[in-house]
C-alpha cells in the first residue's frame, strides 16, 4: 500500500519532469521529424526501390549510364562555382565598406543590401528580363546611342544565369562576410600602419586573412544555395544551362519517376557533402567559432589545410608586396606633402566600388515599375504611354486575387505555427544546457541548409499518401518547416542578448513568474519576436519550390501563379503583379528593419 | 630648453569631428628620452592628440614635427613611430614571433636578423618562450608585454601608448607601470603616454600634460601639477583638494592675503594673474593641513567644528566645518580609536604658507 502510493506519486512527477525538460523543444523536433526528416528520407529511400518496391540499384545504374546527368551535375557545379566567385568578388567591397564606415552610415547602407535580399527572387528575375532582354532597357539604350547595331544577347544564356544568380545571392554573401568583418578590430589595421605598413600591406597581411572565415562561410552558403537553384536558370538561362534541380522537377512532374528523381537528389547531396568536406579542410569552416588561433592551429594539422594555409600565406604576401610597389609608385608620382591635407584615394575608390555594387543590387528591381504602366501588350523598353489597364486586368482576374489571398493566409498561419514551435525551442536552447544541444540546434536549422527541392518533393510524396496534396493545410505545414529555422535563429539571438538578471531582479521585487514574463521579459524581447514573425512571414510569402509541388489546380499561391505565367510569357500584367509585390515587400522589410533596430537600441 | 633635442613639436593643433571640437590649440614639446603623459578625463582630447601624432587622424590645422621634420599630414607608415593600443591590437592570425617581426618585415629586414631581434625583445620582456604561440593563448598581462615588445623592436623615434594598462586589474597594472618605467630608463626611448588615471601619471611621468575640454590645461612635472596647479580643474583632478571661496585682500612680493568667508585672512603663494579684490578659490591639500594642539601655531590658522571622522585604512579623513560654512578635509594617519577625535569638538587647523595656492574662481574662468 505504502509503496503503491509512493510509486503512484512518483510516476506523475517523473512525467511532469519529462514534460518540463523536453516539453519546450519536443514539439518542434517532432514536427520536423514528421514533415522534414520523414519525407526527405522517403525520397532518398525511393531511389533504392524499383517500381515494384524491391531493392535495386537500377536508378543509379541509369544515372551512371546516361552521361547527360553527370553533365547536368557538372553544369550545376560550374554554375554554383562561378556564382560563388562572382558573389564573393562583388560582395567583398560592399561588406568591407559597410564594416569600415561609421555605425549610423552602416545602418543606412545595410538596408540597400537587405532590400534586395528579401525582395522576391521572381520579381528580381523579371527585372533582369526587363533590363537585359532583346528589347530591354540596356539594349535600347545602347542602340540609341549607337554603340551597337544589333541587340546583344545577354539573357537566355550562361551570362544571364550568372547575372541573375549573382544578383540573387550576393546579399547573402555580403551579410555573411559582414558579420565576420564587424568582429575585426579596426585598431589592427591602424597598428599595422604605425609599424610601417602601407595601405595595401595592412589590407592583405592583416585585414584580409582575418576576413577569410567570412569569405569561407559566405562562399559555402552561396555555393550550397546555388546548387538548389532553378528559378533563375529556368527564366534567364538557355537550354544548355539546365541545373540538376530542373531535372528532378522534370522526372517527377512529367515522367513520375520518383525513384530516379530520388537518385538524382542523392547524387546532388553526395556532391554537396564532398565539397563541404574539402572546403572545411581547406578553409576551416567548422572551427569558425573557435577563434583565429584554433582555426590556424587546426588547419595546420591536416595536409590539405596545411597546403591551403601555405598557399594563402604566399598569396597575401604577394598581393601585399604588389600593392606596396603600386603605393610606392603612386607616392613617387604624387609625393605626399606633410603640410597639406590630402584626400585618401584608396578610400574614395572603395566607396565608389561599394556604391556601384550596391547599385547593382538595389536598382534593377525598380525597372519593373515603369513597364507595369505600359499601354503596349508587350514587355519592352521604353514603356509606351501610361495606362492602368494591367492593374485593372489583375483586379478582374479571380485567379490572382485568390492567389494573393491564399499566399497571405498561408504566410500568416505558417509563421504563427513556426513561432509556436520555434520560440519555446529557442528559449530552451538559449537558457538551458543539455547534452546534444549543438546537434539539436543544427537539426532545427537544417531545413534551410538542405536544398528546398528535397523538402518539396519529399512532402509531395508524403502528401500523396495521406491526401494532403493540393490542400492549403499541406502548404502551411510545408512552409512551417522552413519558418522554424528562421524563427529559432532570430529568437535565439534575442533571448541570448537578454540579461536574465532582470528576471531575477523582478522576482526579488515580488513579481511571480507570469508577472515577470509579461511585465519585464516580454516588453524587452517583443520587437525581436515581431522581427522573427515577419522573417518567417516573408519566407513563406515568397516561397515557390514547395508551392510548386504541394499545390495544384485551384489552390495556388502568388509566387506559383507568377511562375506559371512567366513560363508562358513575361507580360506587363506580370510586371504589375511584381510591382505590387515589390512595394508590399519593401514596406514590410522597412517596417521589420525599423522594429529590429529599435529593439537593438534598447538592449 | 636650448641644447636639448626636441623629438616632437606640436603647434596650435586642432581637430574637429563634425561640430565637436576634439582638440584645440595644443602646443607641446617632447624632449629626447622624455616620458610625457597626457592626462585627463574621457573626452578631454588626450587620445585625439595622441592619434594625431600617430597619423591615425588628420588634424584640421596646426603642425606636428617629428625629429625636426614636419609630419602633420603624413600617413602613419612614414612617421617612424611606435604605438601601443589599449586592447593591444596584436594580430590574432599571426604567432607572437610573426607579430613582433611584422614591423621589421615592413622595413625589409632579412629573416635571420629579424628572428634575432624578435628573440632579443622577447627576452627583454621576459617572454622568450612564447614566440610560436598565438596571442589568444597568452594572458592579458603577457599580451600587453608582447605589445610593448612589438613597439620597441624597431626602435622608433617616439613610442605612443594609448591607455595601455586600462584593461588590466590593479595589481598587474601596478607591476607593469614599473616595468614600462624601467624599459623607458634602460632604453632611453621617448614616450608619450595617455591615461585617465592620475596616480599612474604621477608614478610614471617626467612631465604630465593635463588636458580638459579639448585643451591643454597645464604642462609640468608631477610635482608642479600637484603642488602648484594653475587652475581649479588641475587642483581637483590630481589628488584631493580643499577649495574654499575667498577674496584677495592684499598682494605683495612673497604672497597674497586671502579672506576666506568668515574665517579671517590667510596667506598663500602669489598668483601673478590675480589682483586685489578678485574672487578666488584657495586650494590646500588635505594632508598638508594639521590639527593644532594647545600652544601650537602655524602661519595660517582657521577654526571650525569637527563634523565627521572617516577611517579609510591607513589614512583618516576629518571633515571640519569652518565658521563661514565651508568644509575643509584634513587627512591624518589613522590612530587607535581611543586617540581619535570625536565629532562635535571645536578644532584649530593650520598650514604653512607654501601649502596654499590661490586659483582663479572656476565660474569666472568659464565666463572668460
Amino acid at each position: 500500500m505504502n509503496t503503491a502510493t509512493q510509486d503512484g506519486s512518483r510516476a506523475p512527477s517523473r512525467l511532469s519532469r519529462l514534460v518540463t525538460r523536453h516539453g519546450r523543444i519536443a514539439p518542434a523536433l517532432i514536427f520536423l521529424a514528421l514533415f522534414f526528416v520523414m519525407p526527405v528520407s522517403m525520397l532518398f529511400g525511393l531511389s533504392f526501390l524499383d517500381s515494384d518496391g524491391a531493392l535495386t540499384l537500377e536508378h543509379y545504374q541509369r544515372l551512371w549510364d546516361k552521361p547527360v546527368y553527370l553533365k547536368v551535375l557538372g553544369i550545376t557545379l560550374k554554375t554554383a562555382a562561378w556564382t560563388t566567385v562572382l558573389c564573393i568578388l562583388g560582395g567583398y567591397p560592399i561588406a568591407y565598406l559597410l564594416a569600415t564606415v561609421a555605425k549610423t552610415t552602416r545602418a543606412r547602407l545595410t538596408i540597400l543590401v537587405l532590400m534586395p535580399f528579401w525582395t522576391s527572387f521572381l520579381v528580381r528575375t523579371f527585372a533582369w528580363i526587363v533590363l537585359l532582354g532583346r528589347k530591354g532597357a540596356v539594349n535600347t539604350f545602347l542602340l540609341d546611342i549607337g554603340v551597337i547595331e544589333q541587340p546583344i544577347k545577354m539573357i537566355f544564356n550562361f551570362t544571364g544565369v550568372m547575372i541573375g544568380m549573382s544578383h540573387a545571392l550576393m546579399p547573402l554573401a555580403v551579410l555573411t562576410m559582414l558579420s565576420v568583418m564587424e568582429g575585426i578590430d579596426a585598431n589592427l589595421s591602424k597598428a599595422g600602419s604605425t609599424m610601417g605598413a602601407r595601405g595595401g600591406q595592412t589590407f592583405w597581411r592583416i585585414y584580409f586573412p582575418l576576413s577569410v572565415p567570412g569569405i569561407a562561410a559566405g562562399g559555402m552558403l552561396v555555393f550550397i544555395t546555388s546548387l538548389g537553384f532553378f528559378i533563375t536558370p529556368a527564366l534567364l538561362g538557355g537550354a544548355r544551362d539546365t541545373m540538376i534541380v530542373q531535372t528532378i522537377i522534370f522526372q517527377i512532374k512529367e515522367i513520375l519517376n520518383w525513384g530516379f528523381a530520388g537518385a538524382i537528389g542523392v547524387l546532388l547531396m553526395v556532391a554537396v557533402l564532398i565539397i563541404f568536406f574539402v572546403y572545411d579542410k581547406l578553409l576551416g569552416l567548422s572551427t569558425l567559432s573557435g577563434g583565429e588561433a584554433t582555426r590556424a592551429a587546426s588547419l595546420s594539422k591536416n595536409p590539405i589545410g596545411y597546403v591551403g594555409a601555405k598557399v594563402g600565406g604566399l598569396f597575401t604576401r604577394g598581393m601585399g608586396t604588389l600593392c606596396e610597389w603600386i603605393g610606392i609608385a603612386i607616392g613617387r608620382l604624387f609625393p605626399r606633402r606633410a603640410d597639406k591635407r590630402r584626400a585618401d584615394g584608396g578610400r574614395i575608390a572603395i566607396w565608389m566600388v561599394g556604391l556601384l555594387m550596391m547599385g547593382f543590387l538595389a536598382l534593377p528591381a525598380l525597372f519593373i515599375i515603369p513597364v507595369s504602366f505600359t499601354e503596349s501588350g508587350f514587355l519592352g523598353w521604353p514603356p509606351q504611354g501610361f495606362s492602368l489597364k494591367w492593374y485593372q486586368a489583375l483586379a478582374d482576374t479571380p485567379v490572382w486575387i485568390n492567389a494573393a489571398l491564399r499566399s497571405f493566409t498561408v504566410a500568416i498561419l505558417a509563421s504563427s505555427l513556426g513561432m509556436l514551435l520555434g520560440v519555446p525551442a529557442a528559449f530552451m536552447l538559449a537558457r538551458s544546457s543539455f547534452t546534444g544541444k549543438g546537434a539539436v540546434f543544427a537539426f532545427l536549422v537544417s531545413p534551410i541548409i538542405i536544398p528546398n527541392i528535397f523538402i518539396a518533393v519529399g512532402l509531395f510524396f508524403l502528401y500523396a499518401k495521406i491526401g494532403l496534396v493540393g490542400t492549403t493545410i499541406g502548404l502551411i505545414l510545408g512552409h512551417t518547416v522552413l519558418a522554424i529555422p528562421y524563427v529559432v535563429i532570430t529568437v535565439l539571438a534575442v533571448v541570448k542578448g537578454y540579461d536574465q538578471n532582470l528576471d531575477m531582479a523582478a522576482s526579488t521585487l515580488g513579481a511571480n513568474r507570469k508577472q515577470t514574463f509579461l511585465r519585464v521579459t516580454l516588453p524587452m524581447i517583443r520587437s525581436g519576436m515581431i522581427a522573427a514573425f515577419m522573417f518567417a512571414f516573408i519566407i513563406s510569402f515568397d516561397e515557390l519550390t514547395i508551392a510548386l509541388f504541394v499545390t495544384g489546380g485551384e489552390v495556388t499561391t502568388l509566387p506559383k501563379q507568377m511562375w506559371d505565367d512567366a513560363l508562358l510569357r513575361v507580360s506587363p500584367a506580370l510586371a504589375a503583379v511584381a510591382t505590387l509585390l515589390l512595394l508590399f515587400m519593401s514596406a514590410f522589410i522597412l517596417v521589420s528593419e525599423i522594429i529590429k533596430r529599435r529593439a537593438a537600441k534598447r538592449s | 630648453m636650448s641644447g636639448e633635442n626636441i623629438k616632437l613639436k606640436i603647434r596650435s593643433l586642432r581637430k574637429t569631428y563634425g561640430s565637436v571640437v576634439a582638440l584645440d590649440s595644443a602646443d607641446i614639446d617632447l624632449r629626447d628620452g622624455e616620458f610625457l603623459t597626457l592626462l585627463g578625463p574621457s573626452g578631454s582630447g588626450k587620445s585625439t592628440l595622441l592619434w594625431a601624432v600617430a597619423g591615425l587622424n588628420d588634424p584640421d590645422s596646426g603642425q606636428i614635427w617629428i625629429d625636426g621634420r614636419e609630419a602633420t599630414h603624413l600617413p602613419p607608415f612614414q612617421r617612424e613611430i611606435g604605438m601601443v593600443f589599449q586592447n593591444y591590437a596584436l594580430f590574432p592570425h599571426m604567432t607572437i614571433g610573426q607579430n613582433i617581426g611584422f614591423p621589421l618585415e615592413m622595413r625589409k629586414m632579412n629573416r635571420i636578423d629579424r628572428e634575432k631581434a624578435v628573440m632579443r625583445v622577447l627576452d627583454m620582456v621576459k617572454l622568450g618562450h612564447v614566440a610560436d604561440r598565438y596571442p589568444q593563448e597568452l594572458s592579458g598581462g603577457q599580451q600587453q608585454r608582447i605589445a610593448l615588445a612589438r613597439a620597441f623592436v624597431y626602435e622608433p623615434s617616439i613610442i605612443l601608448m594609448d591607455e595601455p594598462l586600462g584593461a588590466l586589474d590593479k595589481k598587474l597594472r601596478d607591476h607593469l607601470q614599473l616595468e614600462i618605467k624601467h624599459l623607458h630608463e634602460q632604453l632611453g626611448v621617448t614616450i608619450m603616454y595617455v591615461t585617465h588615471d592620475q596616480e599612474e601619471a604621477m608614478v610614471m611621468s617626467d612631465r604630465i600634460c593635463l588636458m580638459n575640454n579639448a585643451r591643454v590645461e597645464q604642462i609640468g612635472t608631477p610635482e608642479d601639477l600637484y603642488f602648484r596647479p594653475n587652475t581649479v580643474f588641475a587642483a581637483d583632478f590630481l589628488g584631493e583638494s580643499n577649495l574654499v571661496d575667498g577674496v584677495i585682500r592684499e598682494v605683495n612680493g612673497n604672497g597674497a592675503s586671502v579672506e576666506i568667508g568668515g574665517a579671517g585672512l590667510t596667506r598663500a603663494l602669489p598668483n601673478p594673474d590675480l589682483s586685489v579684490g578678485d574672487r578666488v578659490k584657495l586650494m590646500t591639500r588635505p594632508e598638508a593641513i594639521e590639527v593644532l594642539g594647545a600652544g601650537e601655531s602655524r602661519p595660517n590658522e582657521v577654526s571650525g567644528i569637527l563634523r565627521e571622522v572617516i577611517v579609510g585604512g591607513g589614512a583618516t579623513k576629518l571633515f571640519v566645518e569652518l565658521q563661514g560654512g565651508a568644509t575643509m578635509r584634513v587627512t591624518q594617519l589613522t590612530r587607535a580609536a581611543t586617540e581619535r577625535l570625536s565629532p562635535g569638538v571645536e578644532l584649530r587647523l593650520g598650514w604653512e604658507q607654501h601649502a596654499a595656492v590661490v586659483l582663479k574662481h572656476a565660474e569666472l574662468e568659464s565666463e572668460l
